[in-house]
């Protein structure tokens, strides 16, 4: 089979019609679009407390002031963020291949990926951070062992770990029994098969999936600030206390959204482009 | 070479393979007919030890590979198996398919391996499709990757799990040309199929398999032109 033909012919009465059709939505949903901003922008102001929210989350002059330190801050979130993504892929990849182990010797991995998923997933982040970001330093570590920045991260690890390999699981899952009968046929051992043939398609199924627990995790970093890295989050409440003033926050808000939105979108585009590919 | 003895198998309380005998000889072609839920599938799948048989022996070159506990692996190295739905690896382009497992299995590099696959390719007529993934392929020639695929194994028998039936009609001829070449090199071979001209054509002995038993075996002449048993007759009446 080569390419499908193309159809370079004159649009049909068909296409025509669709184009008018799509012509005249976009205009409608321009218009509504335009009168919700303007109803918005004329209304919200009239509000009695305006001025108010203005002065103390809108703040012209203590945005400029403190957006340079909050980008510098959110440096430190990048950070943590790039030395845990690798980690929770690793650890989420390995509890997920332990969780279908069949071997009877290794039962006690499956057990423990078992148990290790549900744990982490039915518990709140904020609680596992807690919990590791405290506990473990509080058992009098020596340097640099009680650093918070150590124990905060591997609680998000953790947890995240959990969501991925849960995720992984059901890619494996989503592969056809077909596939592994027909690499068993050749001679391949189970862990090849696994290795060469089924995960190979089951991460690539899951790719979007695991995209949204990116972004998640790119905004959970935040609440590492509640054991004492100064990231972003916490930088912006130092300014508000400076300040007296909640525009850093704000400003904290912008910065967030201008990485997550790009990697929703992203993610999105993934996941349209996996269902176009499955029909 | 091959030789099954009172082969049973079930899913659960549904009974496929009701005692099983056949005896298979190197470079012969067996064909086994019937109809459809009839264990044919089944049967292969048993003989490449995908599914465990529940009793009775698969003597192969000397050994009961029906033995519980086995090793399968390596077994499975010298018995190929070619599906209905041809099976291959999507993520992986034409020639990845056929040489992973002489990679893995035994050791042979891409670069070792090549010149005999391109070899494969040519002779089956898809050397411009080597480096196509399944995907950009056509139905017919998935399949014959899928062969080429079973024979880079060097196996000692292949078998055939009804591998036209999936495809157009006209993509049907290109690969049992694959098949009548195999033979032609003495290939040992077992096919599941509703072939019945092929069968007719080419095959040393043909069964009749009936609710997992085989009700009757014979040359093609012996089992098309004479049947003996009104099921038989009954059944072919409806296929040719
Ligand atoms: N994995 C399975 N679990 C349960 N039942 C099964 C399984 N595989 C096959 N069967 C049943 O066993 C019987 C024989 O199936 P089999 O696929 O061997 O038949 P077949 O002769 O190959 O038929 P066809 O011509 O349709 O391919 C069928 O009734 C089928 O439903
Ligand atoms: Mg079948």
């Amino acid at each position: 089979m080569t390419k499908a033909d193309e159809n370079p012919a004159m649009p049909g009465r068909r296409a025509q019609y669709e184009a008018a059709l799509r012509r005249r939505s976009m205009w409608v949903a321009g218009v509504s679009t335009s009168l919700v901003f303007l109803a918005i922008l004329v209304l919200v102001p009239l509000a009695p407390g305006w001025e108010a929210v203005k002065k103390s989350f809108f703040n012209w002059g203590v945005f400029s002031k403190t957006f340079p330190g909050l980008l510098d801050a959110f440096l430190l979130d990048i950070a943590i963020f790039a030395w845990c993504a690798p980690l929770i892929a690793l650890l989420g990849l390995f509890v997920a291949i332990c969780r279908d182990i069949q071997k009877p010797a290794l039962y006690p991995l499956r057990l423990f990926a078992t148990v290790y998923t549900d744990v982490f997933r039915g518990l709140p982040v904020i609680l596992v951070i807690y919990l590791v970001g405290f506990g473990i330093p509080g058992l009098g570590l020596p340097r640099p062992w009680n650093s918070p920045y150590i124990w905060g991260s591997l609680a998000l690890i953790l947890v995240y770990a959990a969501y991925v390999a849960e995720v992984i699981r059901s890619g494996i899952g989503s592969i056809h029994k077909s596939q592994s009968s027909a690499a068993l046929s050749l001679g391949l051992s189970n862990a090849d098969t696994m290795r060469y043939v089924i995960l190979p398609q089951a991460l690539r199924n899951v790719l979007p999936a695991n995209m949204n627990l990116v972004v998640a995790l790119q905004k959970d970093v935040a609440l590492l600030s509640f054991v004492g890295p100064v990231e972003i989050f916490r930088q912006a409440g130092v300014y508000k206390s400076l300040y007296a003033n909640f525009t850093p926050y704000v400003g904290a808000a912008l910065i967030f959204l201008a990485i997550t939105i790009p990697m929703t979108r992203f993610a999105d585009h993934l996941m349209n482009k996996r269902r176009k590919q499955e029909q | 070479m091959l030789s099954l003895r009172n082969i049973q198998k079930s899913f659960g309380d549904h009974h496929v393979l009701r005692g099983i005998d056949l005896e298979v000889a190197k470079g012969e072609m067996v064909c086994l007919i019937g109809a459809s839920g009839s264990g044919k599938s089944t049967l292969l799948r048993a003989v490449n030890l995908l599914d465990p048989v529940d009793d009775g022996e698969i003597w192969f070159d000397g050994v009961d590979i029906a033995e519980p506990g086995l090793d399968p692996q390596p077994i499975r190295q010298r018995i190929g198996l070619v599906f209905q739905s041809f099976n291959l690896f999507p993520h992986m382009s034409a020639a990845e398919n056929v040489m992973l497992a002489p990679r893995r299995v035994k050791g042979l590099s891409r670069a070792a391996q090549r010149g005999r696959v391109e070899e494969l390719f040519d002779r089956f007529g898809l050397g411009h499709r080597i480096d196509h993934y399944p995907d950009q392929l056509s139905g017919g020639q998935q399949q014959r990757v899928a062969i080429i695929r079973a024979l880079a194994m060097q196996p000692d028998i292949l078998l055939f799990d009804e591998i036209t039936s999936a495809l157009d009609p006209e993509l049907v001829a290109e690969v049992l040309d694959v098949l009548r070449s195999l033979r032609a090199e003495g290939m040992t071979m077992i096919l599941a199929t509703h072939e019945m001209g092929f069968a007719r054509e080419l095959a040393d002995k043909v069964c009749f398999l009936e609710s997992g038993r085989i009700l009757e075996e014979g040359t093609p002449a012996q089992i098309f032109d004479a049947p003996r048993e009104e099921r038989t007759r009954q059944f072919l009446s409806q296929v040719l």
